[in-house]
Order: structure tokens, then C-alpha cells, then sequence
């Protein structure tokens, strides 16, 4: 295919955000609400031509745009496959939802804000497409830039702080990562990672690599006992910010395990196993136990999103069939679900201007459209069945059961804990008795969010009850990453 | 022709100018613009042959050229972007283009230089012209202060360099650098001995750690137009004699010296990160930013190969586009007749100003190093030459000091854009100054469709 179909979609947003920067309206900003909606939507009709003309029988990367870049020796190498692509699917799908969502609740600087999260789309799209690794650090690290902006103009109280805090531990995290890929490439002359899987990394370095890798991405996860920045961040980011970070920016940590991790560094990957589960499941239990005792919503559903992404790194290092689709699914699942938790919170935030747990009670009474919704999104995060998050959690222990018992019987006292939260949360806020007489002129849901929340609660249990479409995408590329695992162990 | 013979000439003939037309200042200034094109045009006509007279001791190659060019280049941004800078704080004298100009003179003779007589005498003409030029306004306390320690300070370690050279001279025999290199092995303790004290004297020049106790006061006590002169031009012109003599006469004491530089660049980066924290004033800010970006081009001349001489070469240049960026936005921080300074007054300038706390960021993140903007490739071409030689330490220190740096970036951008709005700057009429920080936004924004555009370029230098 000649047409550049990934630069295109990389840097549609960001040639709308031009055109948003010259755009002129001053007290209404419709027109630069409606070109980054419209420019989003159309970059999500993209990417949806994408998943269709791809062809899922293949583990081929598809799509692959090839240019020079550094000196020859480094190409701009760009190309999807059957996993890459649900999440630039996810990515431009969850990009218009962010837009709607700060019609109601970005009230200063809209104009700067639509621009800093277009081109936070470029970015992150980017990350999914790179099929070399400095691309890939360019835009993962580049995502920092409009996101510590997005938290630090228009968060909360102590929103210096924590983007302060978002933006150095993940710099921090990721300067290993340059290392090691500037490592890479002095051992294998190349940073094309498909060249890379041909030749293999030796031995020696294996790990030292893998270490490398993983500072950055368990930052980016996040992991257990690096994850601190995440409630912070979450907590003082404005919905759409949130939003984003839950929903996508913490995929590409999972993602990177993957595309680099597993696939480059077969034998450290089984090394270190013992040492994911271990941090996995202390990060299940607990930030379980810690969004327990949380009385700030953000708060909570950020702790959530650990534990959640505990169960990602936990099944992709299973190494199982089951339990890496399990992951895949739940991340695709957690993107939706968090995604709808803030901005149900976003939604609630807007009104009464507070996050904490008792402010609200029994606003079942009040705002029974919102509540239902919240219902199923709640439900859908204590995994359900019937939702999207039953089955990711499903798969990925039953990849675990498989490897160690004691790992999965530890994750499966975690899907209790989170059950616990999720339900009490609920009980706190939507039922119960009210006390607080604001709640009883709050003002249910309007249009434009019922549009986001419905979307959103639609496919979450559309994928709840039927799996197939993003099962069979990845199919055949997990299947793949597998063997080439398991033969690359075998050679060694 | 020789770029040289052309340039001390107009220089005599615009002192001429200066000193029999009264009020001549815009004249010369704009004569002096007129001189550096016309210096570019006839380096850039001239056969990039390697030419050598005197005895070898002046050369005219690729390597010289490339600085030439960007000295020259970056001249003629900073000169032009603080013309308004000048004449509102009355510096308008005519001696101030005609000083920058022999300063010039000076450096060209340095990155020319393969001779230890020819090398010292540029040296000397370029300092003699800083002091000058550091003390410039003469009224002022700070500037004269600033002048003074320059002076003293810079006096003292041309002393040491000048003692090295005499001991170089005395165990090698020889005062060419190709000479030299054929009689210095490590047996010779004595020319070890020289090269160290060498080895200060540029170090001081180019405001490395340990001998940078000069450059936050002297970037803070002298006027800002030739603060950002000094930030630049004499740096590219200091890193490329040290590269010279690392290249030439000291080819063949690389592991003496190589432990050296890394100590030196890696105290650099340390400082450069950790005492840019506390500080209030953007200059002085900017000074020790300064002290750090010189420890990570030491860190690619630490390396001793071809490699990481280029890698330091590309990110000179990166850094001069960078803070040619950063100091003509301070030309634009007018108030009341006053340029601000400090950090603080830049607080909230997001609101009423967009376009220059935009630039400010694109700058601020790019010093720090973030990608996809030019400082990060400055930072990766260095860190690939560095781990090609197998240096994990220095990488690691290296990248670390990278985080901490963001740090107080990252504070500037958090003044500029979290905390709310104190000051309205004067609508500029200084459209030099804008045309410089849009040059150099654009330039670091673009620089990852071309990342390679600068090593096509380097690559050339190193050819003999």
C-alpha cells in the first residue's frame, strides 16, 4: 500500500491543532471545539479502516512505512499488528470522548487545552505505530510535554506538585531506557525491532536490558513500588487529563512488555518472572487494601487502576496464551471502564465542585440517569460477568493457574478486595442516605455527557458479551509471540 | 582570500569611521552586520581544500571553517536581536561592534591555529576583547565588578596556559601541534604535565567545573547583550580548540587525558544541574544551564574517538541555536523602560503573552533535553558516542543529571504557565529579537524531520 495511512493518522490531530492555534473566536470557542471534534472523529474513522483492512491471519507488520531518518542507520520506521491496533483503535476512540467531556468542565483556556490534547494524540498514536525503538522513546517520552501542562494548567490545588512529580519519575524511569536502546543498538547494529527479533540479544546483556526496560515502564504502568506519582496525578488533573492517563497512557508500559520486552529479551523475561509476580500481586493486594480506605473518588479509582494494571503485568508474564490475551483484554477493557469511572466523577466534580466520598450519598434519588450508568461501570470494574472486565480478569487467572498456584490464588483474593471497593464505593455514593442538602438541586446528566457515558457503557458490555472481535485480532499475533518465546528459550 | 585578511581590514577601516564620524553607532552597527555576511559569503565561496602557510602554523580546513560559520552566524543573531537592548540602556558606544568584531578576529586565529604561538595570541586577542566587553558599562557597578574578576581570573589561567605551552615546548621541542604529536608519548611525563595546565586554561574558558567560578557573576553583573555573546560565541570557539588539541597534538596521551575530561565533564553536569535549582535571577539561571550543557559536550570529547568529537560538535550547535533562543527572549521582557530578568517576573506571562511563553517552553523543554525537540538529539548523538566507547558510567551520571536539570526547567515553565499573571511587558518593537525566537523555536521543533542534517555536515570535518 503506497498511501501513508499511519503518518496520516499520526499527524492528522496534529495538523488540526494548527488550525486550531489560528482559529479566532474569543468568548465561545465553538469553532475550535468543533474542528478537534470533527478532526478526532475522523482520525477514529481512520483507525477503524485500519482494523478493517488489516489483515488478522498474519502476524506480519502491516501497513509498514520505511524512511531514513539519523544517518541511515536509524529509520522512521512505522507499522501495526493485530495487538498494536486496538490500541490506536482505543487511543482515537477515547480522544473525541475527552473533547466532549471538556465542553462541560474545562472552563479557562479551552482553545490551548483542545491543542494540548491533539497533540497529545499524535504522541501516543505514535507510540503504538513505531516499529523502531528511538521512535518509540521519542513519542513516549514526548507525551510528557502536553500532559504535565494538561495537569499543571488546569488541575487542582495541588496540581504543581503532581505534575511535577508525574513528569520526573517518568523521565526518570525512561532515561534507562535510552541507555539500553542506545546498548541495543552497539550490539546489533540496528534499532529496527523487527531486525532485532531476528538476531538475538546475547545472553549477558539479557537482563541487564530487561532491567533497563522495566525501570521505565513500571513507572509508566504503574508498578508497585514506583506508582505514587499515579493518585497524585490523577487526583489533581482536570477529567479529560484523567481520562487520558487511565485510559491510554498507562497501555503503553503494557504494551512496551509486548512489543519489546518478551520479544528482545526472551530468556530475561523468564528470569525475572518470579519478580513481576511478586510485584504484581503485592500491587493487587495492596493498593486493594489502599482504595479501601481511600475518601477521595480520583483517588480511589486511581488506586483501582493499579491494581488493575497489576493483573496486566501479571498476566502478560505468565507467558500463556490465555493469560497474555487476558491482559490485552484488560487493558482494552480498563481503557474503557476508568475512562467512564472519571468522567462519572468528572461529571459529579462539575456540579458540586467536591471529589470527597461524603459529600455525596443517595444520589440514586436525585440523578437516577447518572446513577444507573455509574451502576454499570462500577460493576464492570469489579469484573462482572457480562462486562468487558470479567473476562480480562478471567483469561489472565487462568493463565496464572497454570504457572503458580499460589500467584494466582493471591490475585483471585484481589478480584474479592476490588469487588469490596467497587461496591462500597458505590453504596457511599449512589445509595445511602444524603446529607448534604446540595445534592437534592444537583442536575442530572446532560446531553453531551449522556452521549460520552452511553458510548462508552455500550461497548463496555457489548464486549462483556461478545469477545470475538478483538479476540480474533489479536489471535494470531499473540500466538506468534508465543512461539517465538518458546523457541527462542529452546535455542538457548 | 583569507576570511582573516578581510576582517582585520574592514575592522581598521570601521574604526576609522567610528572615530571621525560623531554619533556613528547605528552606522558601524550596521557596517559590522554588513562585514559578518560578507565574511560568511567569502568563507563559504573559498575551496573547502585544506590550506596551510606560515610554516604550517595557520590552517584553513573544513573543521576551522565549520566554527568560523557558526561563530560568525551566531554573532550576528545575538548583535542583531539586542540592538534595542543596547540602545535603551545606552551602551550605543561605537566601540562595542568593533570590540565583538576583534574579538572574532581572536577565535578565528584560535580554530585556525596548529601552531602553540598562533593558538595563545588568538587566545589572548579574544580575552583582551571580553574583558573589555565584560565591563563595557562602565557606570555600572555590577558590570565593572563583573569585568574586573573576569579579568583577574581569566588573566590567572592564561598564565597556566601559557606555562604549559612553555613546558610543551621545552620537552617536545617543537611549537606545531603535527610536531608535537610525533614526540608525545606517555613516557614524557613533563609534556603530561604541560597538557594538564593546558588542559585548565581552555576549561576556564569554556567555564567547565572546576574553574567556573566565574561565569554566574560575570553572566549576571555584565549587560545582558553581551551575556548572551558570551554564552555562545566564545564557548563554540573554547570547545573547538579543545577538541583541536585533543584531535592533534595530544592524539597520543588519549587515556592521560580522557580521565581528565570525564571528571571534568561529569562535576559539569553535576553542578550545572544541582546549583541551577536555587537560582532567582534567568541569567544567572542560564549561566550554570551553561556549565551543564558544557559538561555534556565534554562528555562526547571524553570520548576520545571521532565519534563523540562530532557528536560534542553537533550539540555546540544545537546549544547555540537553544540559547540564542532563550536570551532574545529576555529582550523582549520590557517593562517600564526596564528589562526584567528575574524568574519571577515572568510569572503568568501565558495569559497575556502567548507567543512568548509558547517559545519560552519550546526552549526550555528542548535545554532540558525532552524529545521531540533539538535538545534531546544534541543529548542522544552524545550518549550513542558515548556508549559506543562502553562508558556506562558517564551515560548513566550523565542521563541522571538530564532529570534533575528538568527540574528547574521545568519551574520556569511552571511559573510561566501555573501561577498567575503579575506583569504586562511593553507591546516590542525589537523585531530582530522576534525574528531570533521564532528562528530558533522553529529550528529546534522541525529538527526531528532532519535529525541527521547537522552530522552530514560534521561528518565532513574530520576528514584528514
Amino acid at each position: 500500500m503506497n498511501f501513508p495511512i499511519l503518518s496520516t493518522l499520526i499527524f492528522l490531530p496534529l495538523i488540526s491543532s494548527f488550525f486550531i492555534l489560528l482559529s479566532k473566536d474569543k468568548t465561545t470557542n465553538l469553532s475550535s471545539i468543533s474542528i478537534s471534534l470533527f478532526s478526532s472523529i475522523a482520525t477514529f474513522f481512520l483507525s477503524l479502516f485500519l482494523w478493517y483492512s488489516l489483515d488478522i491471519n498474519t502476524s506480519e507488520f502491516q501497513f509498514v512505512e520505511e524512511k531514513s531518518w539519523i544517518n541511515n542507520y536509524i529509520k522512521f520506521k512505522l507499522g501495526v499488528d493485530g495487538i498494536s491496533i486496538l490500541f490506536i483503535v482505543l487511543t482515537t476512540f477515547i480522544t473525541p470522548i475527552c473533547i466532549i467531556s471538556c465542553i462541560n468542565s474545562v472552563k479557562v483556556r479551552v482553545k490551548e487545552f483542545l491543542i494540548a490534547i491533539l497533540i497529545l494524540e499524535t504522541f501516543m498514536i505514535g507510540v503504538f505505530c513505531s516499529l523502531d525503538l528511538v521512535i518509540f522513546y521519542l513519542f513516549f517520552e514526548a507525551g510528557l510535554i502536553p500532559m504535565f501542562l494538561i495537569i499543571g494548567v488546569w488541575g487542582g490545588p495541588r496540581r504543581v506538585y503532581s505534575a511535577f512529580k508525574f513528569f520526573l519519575f517518568t523521565l526518570l524511569g525512561s532515561v534507562l531506557m535510552l541507555v539500553a536502546i542506545i546498548v541495543i543498538y552497539w550490539l546489533t547494529g540496528t534499532t529496527d525491532i523487527t531486525q532485532i527479533y531476528e538476531v538475538q540479544i546475547p545472553k549477558e546483556y539479557q537482563n541487564i536490558l530487561w532491567l533497563a526496560f522495566l525501570s521505565s515502564f513500571a513507572v509508566k504502568m504503574p508498578m508497585w513500588p514506583v506508582h505514587t506519582w499515579l493518585p497524585d496525578a490523577h487526583v489533581e488533573a482536570p477529567t479529560a487529563g484523567s481520562v487520558i492517563l487511565a485510559a491510554i497512557l498507562l497501555k503503553m508500559a503494557g504494551y512496551g512488555f509486548l512489543r519489546f520486552s518478551i520479544p528482545m529479551f526472551p530468556i530475561a523475561s523468564e528470569y525475572f518472572t518470579p519478580l513481576i509476580y511478586t510485584l504484581s500481586i503485592i500491587a493487587i493486594i495492596y493498593t486493594s487494601l489502599v482504595a479501601l480506605m481511600q475518601d477521595d473518588m480520583k483517588k480511589l479509582i486511581a488506586y483501582s487502576s493499579v491494581a488493575h494494571m497489576g493483573y496486566v503485568t501479571l498476566g502478560i508474564f505468565t507467558l500463556t496464551k490465555q493469560g497474555i490475551e487476558g491482559s490485552i483484554y484488560q487493558m482494552i477493557s480498563h481503557g474503557l471502564i476508568s475512562a467512564a469511572l472519571f468522567l462519572c466523577v468528572g461529571v459529579v466534580y462539575d456540579r458540586l465542585h467536591s471529589r470527597m466520598i461524603s459529600t455525596y450519598g443517595g444520589l440514586v434519588n436525585y440523578i437516577p440517569k447518572y446513577s444507573f450508568l455509574f451502576l454499570i461501570f462500577a460493576l464492570a470494574a469489579l469484573g462482572l460477568p457480562g462486562t468487558s472486565g470479567f473476562l480480562g480478569e478471567f483469561l489472565v487467572l487462568a493463565g496464572a493457574f497454570q504457572k503458580s498456584f499460589l500467584a494466582a490464588m493471591l490475585a483471585t483474593f484481589g478480584v474479592v478486595l476490588g469487588a469490596a471497593y467497587m461496591l462500597w464505593l458505590t453504596k457511599r455514593v449512589i445509595f445511602g442516605v444524603t446529607n448534604n442538602s446540595e445534592i437534592k438541586k444537583i442536575k442530572d446528566i446532560n446531553k453531551s455527557e449522556i452521549v460520552m457515558l452511553v458510548t462508552l457503557a455500550f461497548f463496555i458490555l457489548f464486549f462483556g458479551f461478545y469477545p470475538i472481535p478483538l479476540m480474533e485480532t489479536f489471535n494470531v499475533s499473540v500466538n506468534s509471540l508465543i512461539n517465538n518465546y518458546e523457541t527462542a528459550l529452546i535455542t538457548n | 582570500m583569507f576570511p582573516e585578511i578581510f576582517l582585520s581590514l574592514s575592522i581598521f577601516c570601521i574604526l576609522m569611521v567610528g572615530v571621525f564620524i560623531k554619533k556613528s553607532f547605528n552606522l558601524i552597527f550596521n557596517l559590522t552586520s554588513l562585514i559578518i555576511i560578507f565574511t560568511i559569503s567569502i568563507i563559504l565561496t573559498n575551496s573547502n581544500n585544506e590550506e596551510r602557510i606560515f610554516l604550517d602554523s595557520f590552517i584553513r580546513d573544513p573543521f576551522s571553517n565549520y566554527f568560523k560559520i557558526l561563530i560568525l552566524l551566531s554573532t550576528l543573531f545575538v548583535l542583531n536581536s539586542s540592538k534595542n537592548f543596547i540602545i535603551d540602556n545606552k551602551l550605543d558606544k561605537f566601540e562595542y561592534p568593533i570590540i565583538i568584531l576583534l574579538s572574532i578576529l581572536g577565535m578565528f586565529f584560535m580554530v585556525s591555529s596548529n601552531d602553540l604561538i598562533l593558538f595563545y595570541l588568538g587566545l589572548e586577542l579574544q580575552s583582551l576583547s571580553l574583558y573589555i566587553l565584560a565591563s563595557i558599562d562602565r557606570d555600572n557597578l555590577r558590570s565593572t565588578e563583573s569585568g574586573v574578576k573576569y579579568f583577574v581570573l581569566s588573566a590567572l589561567s592564561s598564565g597556566l596556559l601559557l606555562y604549559g605551552c612553555s613546558l610543551l615546548y621545552g620537552f617536545t621541542g617543537s611549537t606545531n601541534f603535527e610536531l608535537i604529536a610525533e614526540q608525545l608519548n606517555k613516557e614524557n611525563t613533563g609534556a603530561v604535565f604541560a597538557m594538564v595546565f593546558i588542559l585548565v586554561g581552555l576549561a576556564f574558558k569554556i567555564s567547565a567545573v572546576p574553574f567556573h567560578m566565574w561565569t554566574p557573576d560575570v553572566y549576571e553583573g555584565a549587560p545582558t547583550s553581551i551575556t548572551s555573546f558570551f554564552a555562545v560565541v566564545p564557548k563554540v570557539a573554547g570547545l573547538a580548540l579543545l577538541i583541536k588539541f585533543m584531535f592533534v597534538p595530544f592524539s597520543n596521551i588519549l587515556l592521560e587525558w580522557q580521565t581528565i575530561i570525564i571528571f571534568i565533564s561529569i562535576a559539569s553536569m553535576i553542578l550545572g544541574a544541582v546549583a541551577a535549582m536555587i537560582q532567582k535571577n534567568f541569567k544567572r539561571l542560564l549561566a550554570y544551564s551553561s556549565i551543564g550543557h558544557i559538561g555534556y559536550a565534554l562528555a562526547g570529547v571524553a570520548t576520545g574517538a571521532i565519534s563523540g568529537y562530532q557528536s560534542a560538535i553537533v550539540y555546540i550547535s544545537i546549544y547555540v541555536i537553544m540559547n540564542i533562543g532563550a536570551f532574545s527572549c529576555l529582550y523582549l521582557l520590557k517593562k517600564d523602560g526596564q528589562y526584567k530578568e528575574n524568574i519571577s517576573d515572568l510569572s503568568g506571562i501565558s495569559k497575556k503573552h502567548p507567543l512568548l511563553a509558547i517559545s519560552l517552553l519550546i526552549i526550555l523543554f528542548s535545554l532540558a533535553g525532552v524529545p521531540p525537540l533539538g535538545g534531546f538529539f544534541a543529548k542522544f548523538y552524545v550518549f550513542v558516542a558515548v556508549l559506543e566507547k562502553e562508558m556506562y558510567a558517564l551515560a548513566i551520571i550523565g542521563l541522571i543529571t538530564t532529570v534533575m536539570s528538568a527540574f528547574y526547567y521545568l519551574k520556569i515553565i511552571k511559573t510561566i504557565y501555573f501561577d498567575d499573571s503579575i506583569n504586562t511587558f511593553e507591546p516590542t518593537k525589537n523585531r530582530t529579537a522576534q525574528f531570533s525566537v521564532i528562528a530558533s523555536c522553529t529550528i529546534l521543533i522541525t529538527f526531528f524531520l532532519y535529525p541527521s542534517i547537522l552530522n552530514n555536515l560534521v561528518d565532513t570535518l574530520f576528514v584528514s
